[in-house]
Order: C-alpha cells, then sequence, then structure tokens
C-alpha cells in the first residue's frame, strides 16, 4: 500500500507556478530523496504532503486518508533545516512536546523519553537546553522528537544542509540505523546528490519553472549501507546517473527561457 | 557514534549571584565609580563654595534624609502604593490586549499603528486634565496616569513577542495538529517573555516619574511629589533633595525587583543564566 500518493498536484503562489503536474507515489518503508536545484518546488512538495501548505488542484493522500486528516490524526513527524527546539524546553522536553499535545500520561511519556533519547544516542543530556548542544545533537533532538510519537511518515526538509561535512555523513549513517529500527517511510528533500543516493531507495529529481520531476533513479545499493557504500563503483554510476539528470532538467530549463 | 558527544557548557546554578547576573566582585568597579562621583560632588561644592540652593552638599542630603526619615518614608510609601497599583493595572491590561491583538492578528493591524503613535506622545502632559478626572488628592488620579503611561511600551514590546516567533516552530506545532490555545500557551508566550520584560523594566522607570509628576500638578500633602515641590518653592533645598533621592531609590527598587523576576522566570536563556 502506499504511504503517499500524489496526484496531478499543482501549486500556484501568485503569478508563479511552483508545482505543476506532480505524481508520486511512494511505499510504505521506503526512503525517497527529493532533489532539485532552488525553486524546484521539493520543499514546496513536502509540505504538501504534510498539509502545511495546500495545492492549487491534485490531490494528496497519506496512509489513505487525505494529507489533512492525517496531519490530525498525527501520522508524521517532520524535521526542518534548523532544529527549531524550543529554548526554554530541555532536551527531554523538547523531544515530549508532541506526546504531550497527544495527552500522553507523565509515566508514559518519560519512558518514551528516554527510549527516544537512547535511539540518537543522547542519553545523559535530557536535561541540558539546545544552546548547550552542538548542531549536529541539536538535530539529532530534533529527529527523536519528529519519531516520539511512532508516526508511519518521517518527512525531513534539508535536515543537514546547515552541518559540517563529517558530522552530515556520520548523521546519515545514524538516520539509516534509526529507519531501519523504526520501520518508517522517509521523505528527504536534499541539494546533496551523494547524500540523496546515499540514503535513498529511490530519488526524484525534480527541475524548476515550473516545478515538475524529470527523473526518478533507483538506487539499488545493496542494504545495509555501510562507509563502503560511498566507494563502491555502482555509488559513483547512482551520482553522476542523478548528476545528469539534474543537468537535463536545467537545460530544458534553458531551452524554455530561450524560446520564451 | 562511537565517541561521547560533550556538553558545550556546563549548566549553570542559582543563587544570589543568579539574582544579581554576575558575581559580587563584578560590582567593585562601578561601586569605585559610585563612591568617586559622590566624593567629586562633595569636594567640588567645598572648594568652590556653591550656594546651597544650587546644588547641597551629599553629605548635607544624606543627614537631611536620615533626620526626615519617617516623614520621607510616609511620603514615599504613598506616592510608591500609586506607582505600583499603576504599573500593575497599566502592564496586566496590557498584556492582555497584546493577547487578543497576537490572536486575532486583523485587530492587531487595525490598532497597532495607534498604539505605536501613542507610545510616542508624552503621555505625563495629559496627567493635569487626570487630575481634574478624579480629585487630584486621591491616588486613583495618579494610577491612571502610571498606568496610561505603563501600558504602551508593555504592549508594543509584548504584541512584538507574541509575533515574532520563527515561522517553522509555528509550522511545527501545526504538524502535531495542536490548537491556537496550545500555540499561544507553548510557544507564542514562551517567546514573548524576554520582550515581556524589556516592557516592563521600561514601564517601572516610568511609573516612578508619572506618580510623582502627577503630583507636581497638584496631589495629597503627604505626597513624596509634592513635598519636593513644596520644600524647593520654601528654599528647603536640603529636603528637596532628599525627596529627590528617595524618589530615585523607589525606582531603582521597582525596577530591581521586575529585573530578579525575569531572571526567575527566564532561566533558560543563555544571557540571563551565565
Amino acid at each position: 500500500m502506499s504511504v503517499v500518493e500524489i496526484k496531478d498536484v499543482t501549486k500556484q503562489f501568485g503569478q508563479t507556478t511552483a508545482l505543476r503536474g506532480i505524481d508520486l507515489a511512494i511505499d510504505e518503508g521506503e526512503f525517497v530523496s527529493l532533489i532539485g536545484p532552488s525553486g524546484c518546488g521539493k520543499s514546496t512538495l513536502l509540505r504538501i504532503i504534510g498539509d502545511l501548505i495546500q495545492p492549487t488542484s491534485g490531490t494528496a493522500t497519506v496512509n489513505g486518508k487525505p494529507a489533512r486528516q492525517a496531519r490530525i490524526d498525527r501520522d508524521y513527524g517532520i524535521v526542518f533545516q534548523d532544529a527549531v527546539l524550543y529554548d526554554w524546553r530541555t532536551v527531554a522536553k523538547n523531544i515530549a512536546l508532541p506526546l504531550e499535545l497527544a495527552r500522553w500520561d507523565r509515566r508514559r511519556r518519560a519512558a518514551k523519553v528516554k527510549e527516544m533519547l537512547d535511539l540518537v544516542e543522547l542519553g545523559g543530556f535530557e536535561s541540558h537546553h539546545p544552546w548547550q548542544l552542538s548542531g549536529g545533537m541539536q538535530q539529532r533532538v530534533a529527529i527523536a522528537r519528529a519519531l516520539s510519537f511512532d508516526p508511519s511518515l518521517l518527512l525531513m526538509d534539508e535536515p543537514f544542509g546547515a552541518l559540517d561535512e563529517m558530522t552530515r555523513e556520520r548523521l546519515n549513517m545514524e538516520l539509516l540505523r534509526i529507519w531501519e529500527a523504526s520501520g518508517s517511510t522517509v521523505v528527504f528533500v536534499t541539494h546533496s546528490i551523494a547524500e540523496a543516493v546515499f540514503l535513498s531507495t529511490r530519488v526524484v529529481v525534480m527541475s524548476p519553472r515550473p516545478g515538475r520531476i524529470s527523473d526518478v533513479i533507483l538506487t539499488d545499493l545493496p542494504q545495509p549501507r555501510t562507509a563502503a557504500t560511498r566507494e563502491e563503483p555502482r555509488f559513483f554510476e547512482l551520482v553522476t546517473q542523478v548528476r545528469e539528470a539534474l543537468h537535463l532538467g536545467h537545460d530544458v530549463d534553458h531551452k524554455l527561457e530561450a524560446s520564451a | 557514534m562511537t565517541t561521547m558527544p560533550t556538553p558545550v557548557q556546563p549548566i549553570p546554578r542559582g543563587g544570589m549571584a543568579r539574582l544579581v547576573g554576575r558575581r559580587l566582585t563584578d560590582w567593585v568597579p562601578a561601586l569605585v565609580v559610585l563612591v568617586g562621583m559622590v566624593g567629586l560632588w562633595e569636594g567640588l561644592i567645598r572648594a568652590f563654595d556653591v550656594q546651597e540652593f544650587l546644588l547641597p552638599k551629599p553629605s548635607a542630603i544624606a543627614r537631611t534624609f536620615w533626620n526626615t526619615r519617617s516623614d520621607l518614608w510616609a511620603a514615599g510609601w504613598f506616592t510608591f502604593q500609586e506607582a505600583l497599583g499603576g504599573f500593575v493595572l497599566g502592564c496586566g491590561f496590557a498584556i492582555l490586549v497584546a493577547l487578543v491583538l497576537a490572536r486575532w492578528r486583523i485587530l492587531g493591524s487595525a490598532f497597532m499603528p495607534y498604539a505605536i503613535a501613542a507610545n510616542a506622545v508624552p503621555i505625563i502632559a495629559f496627567a493635569p486634565i487626570t487630575n481634574t478626572w478624579f480629585s487630584p488628592l486621591d491616588k486613583s488620579s495618579k494610577i491612571s496616569i502610571v498606568a496610561v503611561l505603563c501600558f504602551f511600551p508593555v504592549l508594543v514590546n509584548t504584541l512584538r513577542g507574541l509575533t515574532s516567533v520563527n515561522p517553522r516552530a509555528l509550522e511545527l506545532m501545526e504538524s502535531y495538529a495542536a490548537g491556537q490555545v496550545q500555540i499561544f500557551r507553548r510557544v507564542r508566550i514562551p517567546t514573548a517573555l524576554p520582550f515581556m520584560f524589556t516592557g516592563l523594566k521600561v514601564a517601572t522607570v516610568l511609573a516612578m516619574i508619572g506618580a510623582v509628576v502627577g503630583e507636581y500638578f497638584g496631589g495629597a500633602l503627604n505626597a513624596l511629589g509634592v513635598q519636593i515641590l513644596t520644600k524647593a518653592r520654601v528654599a528647603q533645598f536640603q529636603e528637596a533633595w532628599a525627596g529627590i533621592l528617595l524618589a530615585c531609590l523607589l525606582g531603582i527598587a521597582l525596577y530591581l525587583a521586575v529585573a530578579a523576576l525575569e531572571r526567575l522566570t527566564l532561566r533558560w536563556v543563555p544571557s540571563t543564566s551565565e
């Protein structure tokens, strides 16, 4: 069964067409990356799946329900580029926030927070405040918070975009481990070709003006992926394939501009 | 992860140091300046034989302050009640109005230009008017002018805080299907607190000014402002200056009380908990 189903979605912001004719189905347990240059609408598409913005036409379905109902049922967790931790809450209380909103009782909350801290390997930091943590640690708190209520879908909007390369690669490994442990479906927006290929089961290549899907590439690298995966010939082939797809999207764009 | 991450900074602990915001030794330079300034004042007046009606010696002011302390304190307490009453009333109402304007943004955009304009108006100029609305001898005439003075800075700052929330933080709350009450309680109000305290601290200063200056336009005989005015008129300058000194001390006390409350409330802000 498809966890996410996008049918003929178009999004207008005033005169600008952010997305046109998007069709995409994502199956349970998939890890799908949306990649493309700025302005291709990949973040907009992610927000439509999360019902944080509504499409101008077309439909978005999550777990067989309209996106709005899925949001109300708390079917997904979301992580942004900046961790968006609440400064006045400790690490533990940040992770517990969605659980408070879902009216879990105190004991259940405490047990779940402990489980999530272990999952993201931040045990011992529960009473720290966000400003006492490094950027990578903050982002792991954000991931723990997004997964705390066991959503079937995890939406990630360039979650590691603001981190240095070393931290980013380490968190990539972390994320894959968490993905396997939680069994959730992930939709992941990124600028990085290597990151998309390394993490994903499928890479959705998008191109701008109007935002559309220009290619979908199946990344058939063996699971589970390890540091060695980045050095395999097949990894480089896929990186090249995604890069060419991205440039092709751009060429189409330039031709359109030339003819306009 | 092979290495255990380490915290960037230790968690600060409470105590007196937190309330005053720094170690007591950090106050030494400021104390030296204070003693130096008062000493210079005393010395210059002695050296140049300055007339008392221009500026009395600090030692003379201090002596008068001590000798007339019971009368002064009665007058100071009377005026402080006006300042505090107006402060609580004005600030409380401002916070309520800010919440309403932040919740219904159309109201906010309708009223905010006027609130900002009013913030720039010398409201104290209306003091003679409130003296005629209420009896000038009654506390309520000063409480009302103080309340109006305190209202606008607290309103403007609190509303700015309530509406300057990171849009991502709001999206996150929306993704949890949180309602407006939850968003206010868990995101908007905590975000607004540092802004609100900035407004409150401005208001403490305005509250004492409002009460004392309000009394200059007429008030009960045992009010501090009236005392300062009458002593100055009958050339009792040391008494007038003692009254001014008390007004300063009361204003500072009110400010420090709010600053201490801020530190207790905003323990999580790095800059206030260092």
